[in-house]
């Protein structure tokens, strides 16, 4: 089969290329020689079977990030038919050094230069057929974002597969990659001859836009207000979606399942239904929301705030040790800690990169942002309930603020901070879509894992031993919550909460199931008796608990992989436990002391 | 002779040298800082935060700290 790698500098759209080219097919995979994941797909071009591979976004094939790197053992222990070049058009006077730094590898390529339209309205124009003549290699306008020129790009590409060359021997490319190749003055010669640039650039748009955003005392105040406002609309438009969705489920129950299970075993109908169909439905409810908040922080992270957001806040960032890029990582951590904790590779400072993967772990993610809105709604009025959620969120960064501060001794920085600042781009609704839905996809293929074996488990452990009655205190859940009481109850934690705490180990995903299996209830019928059961400083305690402890086994998975440490894992796991504890503590008690 | 970090808001330069560290070097001259290209600085952040330096059609955020390692010539 012939493999053809797609390779690019960050901001590029090199990803969006992708996901055109590749549609909904791309599937994540190993490679030899390296230890990251990368995507890959399947297509056909021009008769044949061909693996397109996206490879990480860098700026120069011999640098030392851990991007580079990878990219150098990819291409020094995989065999590569092509490598489709993606150069941003605007910027091809210092991108192109990409393309000659392949070419240095005898790898056939295609060069395809991506965003034409922007570098139009910027004056700049490249005459593609001329510099083709001087590269030897196709060269394609085209647009990844709303696919122009791109069946030309491919017919290019056929052409060069169907030449049926023997792809490089690897091991010579290694030897290649080792030559750090002069190829400043053939790139300076290249863009004199075939592309013009006016000599005073700017995007009067983006400009005009950062004035606002980039502003010495507004900038800030805007950037948290915006993420208020993103809360809120995730929260305004999600909850009637939710509660339809969960109306819609137990009218499935009621009408479809019940009937089918009531000639089966009481035992048996019970695991279906109250193990199985009331954790997974419970759980499905709050799909809507997630779906919400991974929309929005797509459509942000595309448009080129994010790293605004980080030149806003790198003076902060830099007094706690980290920089601008580790605080869009925290906020990236709010839809996900686990992308999250694999996008702190760009950081090539070991010590930099630790102190923001024990950050990260703190920041309100989606699954719990899941149990956050049950409990909310649950025991807050609709009025109180958006401002709950934001002090939790307050809490979160004050919680990551305090780790960092109290860590950076510990892990000292001796990494550069320089970033690029694309301009502002509005992703199409299209582009949207698919990162959601690839962003759902995920977090789906995650859950689902936990949440059967976790709501099963929790099932027998509140139905077993089988003489006692459900989720009492003599199943072996509430054995389990007793000898925990003794840690929990200072923090207002009940027993059945304490058996929901223990499964949120598992994933957060699985919390909200957990209650609705100890309490035999699903929906709105658990929350009016959740209502009955805690106050609202209780409720308030056991969010701020499940905020700061271990988020769920896929994130502290990652962070032993990522960190490559076990010592590095336990390190987070009991700092993040003793912090839930003391938090959760002093508000409870406080609270209580204050005649709450 | 100036360093990139003492250039005035709005004011334009050429770079003159660039003393880093190899994969400081590496990044700079990847995002576009060789000798000889024309700069100038947009914005600085407040609290003494990054610089916010434009070259030809690249925008850039960077330090101080990596901002006095290039030399530069004011244009006026």
């Amino acid at each position: 089969m012939k493999r053809i790698a797609l390779l690019g500098m960050p901001n590029t759209g090199k990803s969006t290329l992708f996901n055109r080219i590749s549609g909904a097919s791309a599937r994540v995979g190993n490679w030899p020689g390296i230890t990251v994941d990368l995507m890959s797909a399947k297509i056909l071009i021009g008769g044949h079977i061909a693996e397109l591979i996206d490879l990480p976004g860098i700026y120069d094939l011999h640098g030392f990030s851990e991007d580079e790197q990878v990219v150098r053992r990819f291409l020094s222990n995989n065999a590569v038919d092509l490598v489709i070049v993606l150069l941003n058009s605007s910027q091809i006077d210092r991108q192109l050094s990409l393309v000659l730094q392949i070419k240095k590898l005898n790898i056939p390529s295609v060069l395809a230069l991506n965003m034409a339209d922007e570098a139009k309205q910027s004056g700049i124009t490249i005459d593609t057929e001329s510099l083709a003549k001087d590269l030897h290699i196709p060269v394609l306008s085209i647009s990844a974002k709303y696919g122009d020129g791109l069946p030309k790009a491919l017919q290019a590409a056929t052409q060069i597969i169907n030449l049926n060359q023997t792809a490089t021997d690897p091991q010579v490319i290694s030897q290649l990659l080792q030559e750090d190749h002069q190829i400043e003055h053939e790139m300076e010669g290249l863009i004199q001859h075939h592309v013009q640039i006016p000599t005073t650039f700017t995007n009067n748009t983006t400009d005009k836009i950062d004035k606002i955003l980039l502003h010495k005392w507004f900038g800030l105040p805007i950037f948290f207000a915006a993420m208020f406002v993103l809360f809120q609309f995730i929260f305004t438009v999600g909850k009637p979606l939710q509660d339809g969705l969960a109306w819609a489920l137990s009218l499935l129950r009621s009408g479809l399942l019940e009937p089918i299970f009531t000639s089966s075993p009481a035992w048996f109908s019970g695991l279906m239904l109250d193990g199985i169909y009331n954790g997974v439905a419970t759980v499905a409810a709050f799909v809507p929301i997630i779906v919400l908040f991974f929309l929005v922080m797509s459509m942000v992270e595309d448009s080129g705030y994010l790293s605004r957001a980080a030149f806003l806040m790198d003076s902060l960032m830099a007094k706690m040790g980290l920089d601008g890029r580790g605080f869009v990582m925290m906020l990236m951590g709010f839809g996900c800690n686990v992308p999250a904790l694999m996008g702190t590779r760009i950081m090539r400072s070991r010590p930099m990169r630790l102190l923001t993967m024990l950050v990260i772990p703190l920041s309100l993610c989606s699954a719990r942002l899941q149990v956050f809105i049950f409990m909310i709604t649950a025991l807050f009025t609709a009025k109180h309930a958006p401002m709950v959620l934001f002090t939790l969120y307050v809490m979160s960064f004050l919680t990551m603020f305090l780790t960092a501060i109290l860590f950076q001794g510990q892990y000292k920085n001796t990494e550069p901070f320089i970033l690029e600042l694309p301009p502002y781009r509005f992703p199409t609704l299209r582009q949207i879509i698919l990162r959601g839905w690839h962003e759902v996809k995920h977090f789906l293929g995650r859950a689902s894992k936990f949440i059967v074996i976790g709501v099963v488990l929790v099932w027998a452990l509140t139905n077993f031993p089988s003489n006692v009655a459900p989720a009492s205190a003599g199943t072996y859940a509430g054995q389990i919550g007793a000898l925990f009481a003794p840690i929990l109850d200072p923090l207002g934690i009940n027993n059945q909460l304490a058996i929901a705490l223990i499964f949120g180990f598992v994933a957060k995903e699985i919390v909200v199931g957990a209650l609705a299996v100890i309490y035999g209830m699903q929906g709105d019928t658990l929350m009016v008796h959740m209502a009955t059961q805690i106050d609202w400083v209780q409720a308030m305690s056991f969010m701020l608990f499940t905020l700061i402890y271990t988020p769920c086994l896929s994130t502290i998975a990652t962070l032993r992989s990522e960190a490559k440490s076990s010592a590095f894992m336990w390190l987070s796991i009991t700092w993040s436990l003793g912090l839930a504890w003391v938090v959760s503590f002093v508000f409870y008690q406080g609270a209580r002391w204050l005649g709450f | 002779m100036q360093l990139l970090s003492q250039l005035k808001i709005g004011q334009n330069a050429t770079i003159t040298a660039i003393e880093a560290d190899e994969y400081l070097f590496h990044r700079l001259s990847a995002l576009g800082f060789r000798v000889g290209k024309p700069l100038s600085i947009i914005r600085r952040a407040n609290f003494n935060g990054p610089l916010h330096v434009r070259l030809g059609t690249t925008d850039v955020i960077l330090r101080d700290s990596e901002a006095t390692r290039i030399r530069i010539n004011t244009e006026n």
